[in-house]
């Protein structure tokens, strides 16, 4: 039905420049069409301020509200919240607030960076497969099943077990298990805009294989690319978050929020709350907020209906 | 019986549907869009009106609004009466009883209007089992019948076939069987055959008349076809704009139409120059030079001057721009093997126009592909400007493509959205004329956009933001950046309405006489392949039927293929193609006997 909304498209009497007028209407830019289809998610404009707060949080917050995070001060340990310490302090007397800030700067910085990576792998992987197509094809998605049969947390546990990595480690080693869901969506991308008939074009008249992939494809897959790597961002805190729970990501005095809710695990035996409950919240909120961000940037790129 | 007579004979009756002052108004995201205004119109039992208009006129809306099928934005407001009973405003279920037993709908694409899990006979059953009680082995049986009426072979072990084993035009014959399975009042025809080939698409509209004049039943036909109008309908409407702006009996509005839109239409559609019917196939052989005949025709674009031009002395001798030379290819492997080319061969010559025809499946496709060296041949060679492309190594073979330039039939996906026209325009130069300077492209390109008749400022413009006929412009100037040797055109047209269609193949005539290329034309519309190309390859099952001069071979074909296909393509004259379908049926019954 859609050929009836739109009266531009009549012809009728102008001739060789049929459906002049077909432009009328249609003046807003795709970007801005975007952002306003985006900020028509209410849920996603509360995730994009809610990451952008706890960037400040992590990132500026230190410099307002100073603390230091790598002697121990015993005689300040275990204080509840309120006076000079405004969420209390752990075990060893670290400051609490400047703590989450602290553990935080770790994982969004390691969740991004891990997201990115996973997805620029994924991303490469998956288009070089489509692309070929044939037995390379077969070959290279052999490898991603294969990858995926084997659960991430496993290759974690067992890589943390042999070394006891650095921020840039983890990065590499979250990165390198969680690109393989990025590159069977790329691979499918590939696979339909590979036969757009603009591809063809190009190639009956001599045009390059990285000019297709790179002028036409890659442009295209945008969209799935950044919703998946949204996505991707918000799966990497989480694992940081479970790794480090489990003992396995940095060493003290480094820590992440999955750190600092292993260490206040034992606490709240005793009541201190405040050990468990802020870096938990922050956990949920972040991953939650990048995931509504991701459904957001679906609906502003309107990755199906593109035509 | 006559239309005229048919017409008369039903003047007497109630109207099975009348609409009166109908109106249909979209809301979308950009406020209120009126589609249809103020339709008037009614079908009386027997007889059949044709809906015509261009894309966007708003005659599909009509359609459906008459059955109250309107999606779910859309606002009617006047009156549609159906046998008596008012459906704008009327309630669901009310509607839901009405339809498929007072009025039912045949829609354009057979594929997805069946079920593809479910046997056809059990399709039909419940079509026949929703408005009437009757046993489900009563059911089958009525379904058998239908099958037969129908006109599906062997209809007793069809009727446990499912969707896919049948061919497109056995499957909108089923279509047609549910639609007629309540021997409705009214049946609605949105398209019935636009997603058919010519011959299939003459058999069932052979089947819709018939059942039409059997049943008494009054057909509301919806189409852009004017020569499915001219064989079909008894009546016509012009919709434009969402208005009705000329009604009348066929021959009225066809020969001799009124309203400015309807000349301008008409005058627009290609039309198929045919030997007269009476003398039929067995004097087709004659002299050769009888093109002079009343019949031979002025072609529209295309031809014209040109054969007297380059042609002459050189063209005979010069080498062929293309040339594939017993061409096979075959997807797939062993049990799954399709060949889809069996040995073809054609070439075009430099500075001349081939027509590339066949129905769906016939391989022109495939062989437009194997000239452009997308597809490699399982077999036999192809060789480019001369040179064997087989042979050459990949970085001459890519120098070699630069004086290829390719158009293709869809208008959206041939550009990619994320360009901007002069993107896309450039892309060519881009590729192969690495040297040149921004503004160099920007120049050669604003002077292409011009050549195809397009505003400079275009350059600046999103596809998007373009109608059909604009964009399948902008696919050409892009074909032109290189000023190619050689153009392949894949069916340019097919999706444009007619009047759109007429200026691009106009354009494409204008520069071809200026510059000077070949042109490999693909195309499943005759008409258009005789008023554009010099010479015509037809092509059935992946081989070569015949080829020859496009007027020795499209008016006096050598083959009984060729000539098939020739008669089963609707003119848009009613009286012409009136005796046309009375040859071609009596030709078909003698097939039979013989």
């Amino acid at each position: 039905m859609s050929a009836v909304l739109r009266p531009g498209r009549l012809p009728g009497g102008s001739g060789p420049t049929d459906g002049a007028d077909a432009a009328t209407g249609t003046g807003v830019s795709a970007l801005r069409l975007a952002v306003r289809r985006f900020t028509r998610n209410r849920l996603a404009v509360v995730g994009l301020a809610v990451v952008v707060l706890f960037f400040l949080f992590c990132f500026v917050g230190p410099l307002l509200y100073s603390t230091d995070q790598t002697h121990t001060a015993l005689t300040q340990a275990n204080l509840g919240p309120g006076g000079a310490h405004l969420l209390g302090t752990d075990a060893v007397g670290h400051d609490e607030l400047g703590r989450l800030m602290y553990g935080g700067k770790v994982s969004l910085v390691v969740g991004l960076a891990a997201g990115i990576l996973a997805t620029v792998i994924g991303t490469l992987w998956g288009a070089t497969a489509g692309y070929a197509g044939g037995w390379v094809d077969a070959v290279m998605m052999r490898v991603v099943d294969a990858g995926i049969a084997i659960p991430a947390l496993f290759i974690l546990l067992v890589i943390s077990a042999i070394s006891t990595p650095g921020v840039w480690g983890l990065i590499v080693i979250l990165g390198l298990v969680s690109w393989l869901v990025p590159s069977r969506l790329v691979r499918a991308e590939t696979l339909t805009l590979k036969n757009r008939d603009y591809v063809h074009t190009l190639r009956a008249i001599g045009g390059t294989h990285s000019r297709a992939i790179g002028r036409h494809i890659l442009p295209n897959s945008v969209s799935t690319i950044v919703v998946a790597a949204t996505f991707q961002v918000a799966d990497a805190i989480l694992l940081v978050a479970y790794v480090s729970y489990l003992g396995l990501g940095l060493q003290p005095p480094r820590t992440d929020w999955g750190g600092m809710l292993s260490a206040g695990l034992t606490a709240t035996y005793s009541g201190r709350w405040w050990l468990i409950v802020p870096p938990g919240l922050a956990v949920i909120l972040v991953v939650c907020a990048f995931n509504a961000i991701g459904d957001g940037l679906r609906d502003a790129f309107d990755v199906r209906g593109r035509g | 019986m006559t239309a005229t007579d048919r017409t008369a004979g039903a003047a007497g009756t109630e109207p099975i549907l009348r609409l009166e002052d109908l109106g249909v108004t979209f809301s979308s995201e950009t406020g209120e869009v009126p589609a249809v205004r103020g339709v008037g119109l009614h079908v009386r039992p027997g007889e059949t009106l044709a809906l015509v208009g261009e894309s966007g006129s708003g005659k599909s809306t009509v359609a459906l609004a008459a059955i109250g099928l309107l999606p779910d934005n859309a606002r009617a407001t006047g009156r549609a009466v159906l046998d008596g009973t008012e459906v704008v405003g009327a309630p669901e279920n009310e509607l839901a009883s009405l339809r498929g037993r007072t009025a039912s709908m045949v829609f354009q694409e057979p594929a997805t209007a069946l079920d593809p899990l479910t046997r056809i006979g059990a399709q039909i059953a419940e079509v026949i089992r929703n408005h009437r009680r009757v046993p489900a082995r009563q059911a089958e049986a009525l379904a058998v019948d239908l099958l037969r009426r129908v006109g599906i072979p062997e209809p007793e072990r069809r009727v446990r076939a499912f969707p896919f084993e049948l061919s497109g035009g056995q499957r909108q014959r089923v279509v047609i069987a549910m639609a007629i399975a309540n021997d409705p009042a009214l049946l609605i025809a949105d398209e019935p055959t636009t997603a058919l080939d010519v011959t299939v698409q003459a058999e069932i509209l052979d089947l819709l008349r018939k059942l039409a004049v059997d049943t008494g039943t009054g057909v509301l036909l919806v189409t852009h076809n004017m020569g499915v109008v001219a064989d079909f309908a008894d009546r016509v409407a012009v919709m434009l704009h969402g208005e009705i702006v000329e009604t009348g009996p066929v021959e009225e509005v066809l020969l001799r139409p009124r309203h400015e839109y309807t000349k301008r239409l008409l005058a627009a559609v290609p039309r198929l120059a045919v030997a007269p019917t009476g003398t039929g196939g067995d004097t087709a052989a004659g002299p050769v030079g009888d093109v002079a005949e009343p019949a031979a025709p002025r072609p529209k674009y295309g031809v014209r001057a040109r054969t007297a031009k380059p042609a002459e002395g050189g063209a005979a001798a010069a080498e062929p721009v293309v040339d594939l030379r017993d061409v096979s290819v075959v997807f797939g492997r062993r049990l799954a093997a399709v060949r889809a080319l069996d040995g073809v061969s054609l070439h075009v010559s430099p500075g001349e126009t081939v027509g590339l025809v066949g129905e769906s499946g016939s391989g022109k496709s495939t062989a437009a592909r194997v000239a452009l060296g997308l597809l490699r041949p399982t077999s036999g060679s192809v060789t480019l400007f001369g040179a064997d492309l087989r042979r050459s190594r990949p970085r001459a073979r890519r120098a070699l493509r630069a004086g290829i330039g390719v158009v293709l039939q869809d208008p959206v996906a041939s550009l990619d959205a994320r360009m901007t026209v002069q993107e896309c325009v450039a892309e060519p130069l881009r590729v192969h004329r690495r040297g040149m300077s921004g503004r160099e492209r920007q120049e050669r390109v604003a002077e292409l956009l011009e050549r195809v008749r397009l505003p400079r400022a275009f350059a600046r413009r999103a596809p998007r933001e373009l109608s059909g006929g604009q964009r399948q412009r902008v696919s050409l100037a892009r074909a032109l950046a290189l000023a190619p040797k050689l153009l392949v055109a894949d069916e340019p047209t097919s999706a444009l309405d007619v009047s759109v269609q007429e200026a691009v193949l106009e354009v494409i005539t204008e520069l071809q006489e200026e510059l000077g290329f070949a042109c490999l034309f693909v195309s499943h519309d005759l008409a258009v392949v005789q008023h554009f190309a010099e010479r015509v390859v037809v092509m059935r099952a992946g081989r070569v039927e015949e080829q020859g001069g496009t007027m020795e071979t499209l008016l006096h074909p050598g083959t009984d293929y060729t000539r098939r296909l020739l008669a089963a393509v609707p003119v848009p004259d009613p009286v012409l193609q009136r005796e046309r379908r009375t040859a071609r049926l009596a030709a078909g019954a003698a097939g039979v006997d013989a």
